[in-house]
């Protein structure tokens, strides 16, 4: 191959990373389907919506930075109670506005606490994630003057999200915010993702030693996406707080933080969609599994969680390579198509 | 000749033991220099403070005659300073294609650029296929370097330093565990380096050492045993007694 | 107060007891064992089940518990730990998060969901007066058998060939096993010791720290602060990172809901100081307290 159509074929390949994949496009399609289709369960999609979204959060660091974190509910709860308190003492009326700002509080939150993971151990990194999340837990519980303590925040009204839309009863309203804002933000993700900035990401994941070698701040950079992710997480946390009108300690959890790990593991990790997948499955598999042995769920999910693990979510992805081959030739044939080559 | 780099007294301590002891070298613009010794000599010791992956316990390392002994190590890169690693430091999720586009990325400092698509600058385009064609990785451009075999994977190593456009590039061990018939790929890429980067190699295979120095240092212990023109050094008996031990050991 | 710093000790050294096995096994085999808890719990299971049900003497149930934990434990070890060494942290925080999750549910199911406890003996109950300071007979035997264990654990790593030998390959594996030290028995070997030990002291812990099939999920994050602040490279560092915690959770629970110098002392003021202290040693040594920064 001469230099110029090995140029173009570089060119050709890195654009093929990036493209949107036909699934993808089927996915947002159902998504927003739901809408019309499915408005007896809005209110489950949009729990659904919410995990992704927080789930998405952790898959920036995890899966593609590779950090380890337990206690990812930290920035999830405190971007719900900023929400919830902004609406409550009427700060920012509007919900979208209040959104953002709550996402920028988490932020926050998350630059400052993002120097504590960039030295030591995946343990110290675990210990430390697990205990900001417990102290903030502690400081919310402590202040029940201002978050309502162990009872929850309440007394909170939203008001119609861009002075139009009220947060119905059935969610209706409710569950389109949470669509919109997941769309728009994994948007964002993507871009994200796919950027100089998130192929730095995954080079530091791989082999933090090179990436430096290669003139990469590795700090720097992890700070930056954790930073995001706290940004992420805070919108999630924020949008649970506006569609319920209410906060909670639980919000702050370690259950909450292992359940992203799950979905996440479930969904898989590193291709920004594994979030949602996970969040799915996990919710729809909760809802069955409570129903058929409330008591022994956690016995059930324990065993999910061994066998996936000792399989090796690599031979589970080898399960799923004809059905993705099959994808690739059909994506293949419809560039071919488009590009008439 | 002017000299791009350059260590002043430079030691390194690690508790009891002197791993670079008191080495002070000097490296000419545009030099083809050899660094050997037996093995624990602290050569890729020596490389780690240059690149500061290792900070010294005295000394100082000058490039371009300006102190960056307390520069961090990824600000090295963007100096100009460049480094292999003898056992392969890659990535093993990424394609040789996507890791040279990232090391590209990151020397046009569009690392932190989260908007844009990591492939759309087409003006680099060309200078990706000339490395992938000259290191011979054009027809495995797309494929997880996991999987490659150790051959091409070594060649990557290089090829990745290369794509930072050193002034200064040290290779530590490039042609380790290669198999005899691929060393010649690897050779070839390395004599094939522009005359204006400066070229600072660690071998073991005096083959190698002698068919591309022009001044050989020679360290053992941690310290500067010998240093000088290959010729000379080739000459010196000193070297050989170090290499394979006096007569009367054996 | 000198009462607070006496159960302090004894909560310490028994969290010592019960998370040193966890210690071993992230610095030997890089694995981080979340399920640690679960052979705590079947300890503590074990002696109540003895005791109680079949009136087996206190300290017969005692050595039982530690010798049915160490079983389970080399069970367990050889049926599913052996496929999570090779993996990846993150994994095997997951695939432990399971094994625990499936204790508790066993454990809910075997025993009941509500707390037990163990019957001691009569000769345990009760204090004693020791110069003014109230001192707990039980506690006092926990101290004795835990100083006893630590002791013993020390002189075990320092004066034996098998201790020479785990010390080599916590060191590093590759040229332990280089050195034809068989590092997959010793594996075995510890994690069987770590487990009894942990079931040791969830046998002995079931009059202060309260059992339900709900133990390891409580315990787990205290397990986990010791050994994180503790360090992996010794003993001296778990142990003094228990005593720590210990006495940091007892006094934090006596003075929750009391006034000192005037200013009341909120409840779970505990939790926060320990956290707190915890992410702040763990900011000045990300290696832990004692030890040498080669961990991975």
């Amino acid at each position: 191959m001469d230099q110029t159509t090995l140029a173009k074929h570089s060119a050709d390949s890195l654009a093929a990373r990036t493209r949107w994949r036909p699934l993808e496009i089927l996915f947002w399609l159902a998504a927003f389907a739901t809408i019309w289709l499915a408005p007896t369960h809005h209110l489950l999609l949009a729990e659904i919506a919410i995990l992704g979204l927080f789930a998405l959060s952790l898959d920036l660091i995890l899966g593609y930075a590779g950090i380890i974190s337990l206690g990812h509910a930290a920035f999830f709860g405190f971007g719900a109670y900023t929400a919830a308190l902004l609406a409550k003492f009427e700060f920012i009326n509007e919900p979208v506005l209040a959104l953002i700002v709550a996402g920028f509080a988490a932020a926050l939150l998350g630059f400052v606490t993002s120097f504590l993971v960039l030295r030591g151990t995946d343990l110290t990194r675990i210990m430390v994630t697990l205990g900001v999340a417990l102290v903030l837990r502690e400081v919310a519980n402590q202040n029940g003057w201002l978050t309502g303590g162990a009872d929850g925040l309440q007394g909170v009204t939203m008001q119609p999200i861009l002075g139009r839309f009220r947060f119905d009863m059935f969610g209706h309203n409710g569950y389109i915010y949470c669509l919109v804002t997941l769309f728009v933000m994994t948007m964002v993700a993507r871009r994200i993702v796919n950027s100089p900035f998130g192929l730095s990401l995954q080079s530091i994941r791989n082999n933090p030693l090179r990436a430096a070698a290669l003139g990469i701040n590795v700090n720097a950079r992890l700070v930056v996406v954790y930073t995001i992710a706290a940004f992420y997480a805070g919108v999630a946390g924020a949008l649970l707080a506006q569609t319920q009108a209410f906060a909670s300690l639980a919000y702050f959890d370690f259950d909450r933080s292992a359940d992203l790990l799950m979905m996440l593991i479930i969904g898989g990790t590193g291709y920004l969609y594994g979030g949602v997948i996970g969040a799915m499955v996990f919710k729809i598999m909760q809802d069955y599994l409570s129903t058929l042995t409330p008591q022994y769920w956690l016995f059930w999910i324990g065993l999910l969680l061994v066998v996936i693990v000792m399989i090796g979510r690599d031979r589970i992805a080898g399960w799923a390579s004809p059905v993705r081959d099959l994808l690739l030739k059909l994506d293949m044939a419809i560039h071919r198509t488009r590009t008439g080559s | 000749m002017s000299v791009v780099l350059e260590t002043i007294g430079l030691e390194k301590r690690f508790g009891g033991l002197t791993a670079t002891n008191n080495v002070s070298i000097k490296i000419e613009t545009g030099a083809r220099h050899a660094l050997i010794g037996p093995n624990g000599a602290g050569k890729t010791t020596l490389i780690n403070l240059l690149t500061g992956v290792l900070k010294p316990t005295k000394g100082q390392i000058l490039l371009d005659g300006k102190d960056i002994t307390a520069v961090p190590q990824h600000k090295r890169v963007g100096l100009g300073m460049v480094r292999t690693f003898q056992i392969n430091q890659l990535f093993g999720d990424l394609t040789p294609l996507e890791t040279l586009t990232l090391a590209i990325s990151e020397r046009n400092g569009d690392g932190l650029n989260a908007w844009t698509n990591a492939g759309r600058k087409a003006e680099f385009m060309p200078e990706i296929a000339a490395i992938l064609e000259r290191f011979r990785l054009a027809d495995v451009m797309n494929e997880r370097t996991a999987i490659l075999p150790y051959g091409k994977q070594r060649l990557l190593e290089i090829a990745a330093a290369i794509a930072c456009k050193p002034r200064v590039l040290l290779l530590d061990e490039p042609a380790a565990g290669v198999p005899e018939g691929e060393r010649h790929e690897i050779l070839a890429s390395i004599a094939a380096l522009p005359s204006d980067v400066t070229v600072v190699l660690i071998e073991h295979d005096m083959d190698i050492v002698f068919s591309f120095a022009k001044r050989i240092s020679v360290l053992v212990n941690g310290a500067l045993y010998v240093e000088g023109s290959s010729e000379e050094v080739a000459r010196d008996p000193r070297v050989k007694a170090v290499y394979l031990g006096e007569a009367h050991d054996a | 107060m000198l009462t607070i710093l006496f159960d302090g000790v004894a909560y310490g050294m028994l969290l010592f007891v019960l998370a040193c096995g966890l210690s071993v096994t992230l610095g030997l085999m890089n694995l981080i064992n979340l399920a640690h808890g679960a052979f705590a719990m079947a300890g503590g299971y074990a002696v109540v089940i003895l005791s109680n049900n079949y009136g087996v003497p206190f300290a017969v149930s005692l050595g039982l518990s530690f010798l049915i934990s160490a079983v389970i434990g080399l069970v367990m070890e050889r049926a599913f730990y052996v496929h999570v060494y090779r993996k990846s942290h993150l994994e095997q925080v997951l695939f432990t998060i399971g094994l625990v999750f499936m204790s508790v549910a066993i454990a809910d199911y075997a025993m009941g969901s509500s707390q037990v406890f163990a019957r001691t003996p009569e000769a345990l109950q009760g204090q004693f007066n020791f110069f003014g300071v109230g001192i707990g007979r039980y506690r006092l035997l926990i101290i004795v058998i835990c100083g006893i264990l630590t002791i013993s654990l020390q002189s075990i790593l320092v004066f034996t060939r098998f201790g020479s030998q785990l010390r080599a390959a916590v060191d590093d594996q590759r040229v332990a096993r280089g050195l034809g030290i068989n590092v997959d028995r010793i594996f075995a070997l510890s994690f069987a010791f770590g487990s009894g030990l942990a079931g040791l002291g969830g046998a002995l812990g079931t009059e202060i720290l309260g059992l339900d099939p709900t133990f390891p999920l409580k315990y787990m994050i205290y397990f986990l602060i010791v050994v994180a602040v503790g360090g992996t490279s010794s003993i001296t560092g778990p142990f003094v990172a228990a005593l720590l915690l210990g006495i940091c959770d007892v006094a934090g629970k006596y003075y929750s809901g009391s006034v000192i110098l005037g200013v009341k002392v909120p409840q779970g003021l505990g939790a926060f100081v320990i956290y707190t202290i915890m992410i702040v040693i763990l900011i000045w040594r990300p290696h832990g307290l004692f030890s040498r920064a080669t961990a991975k």
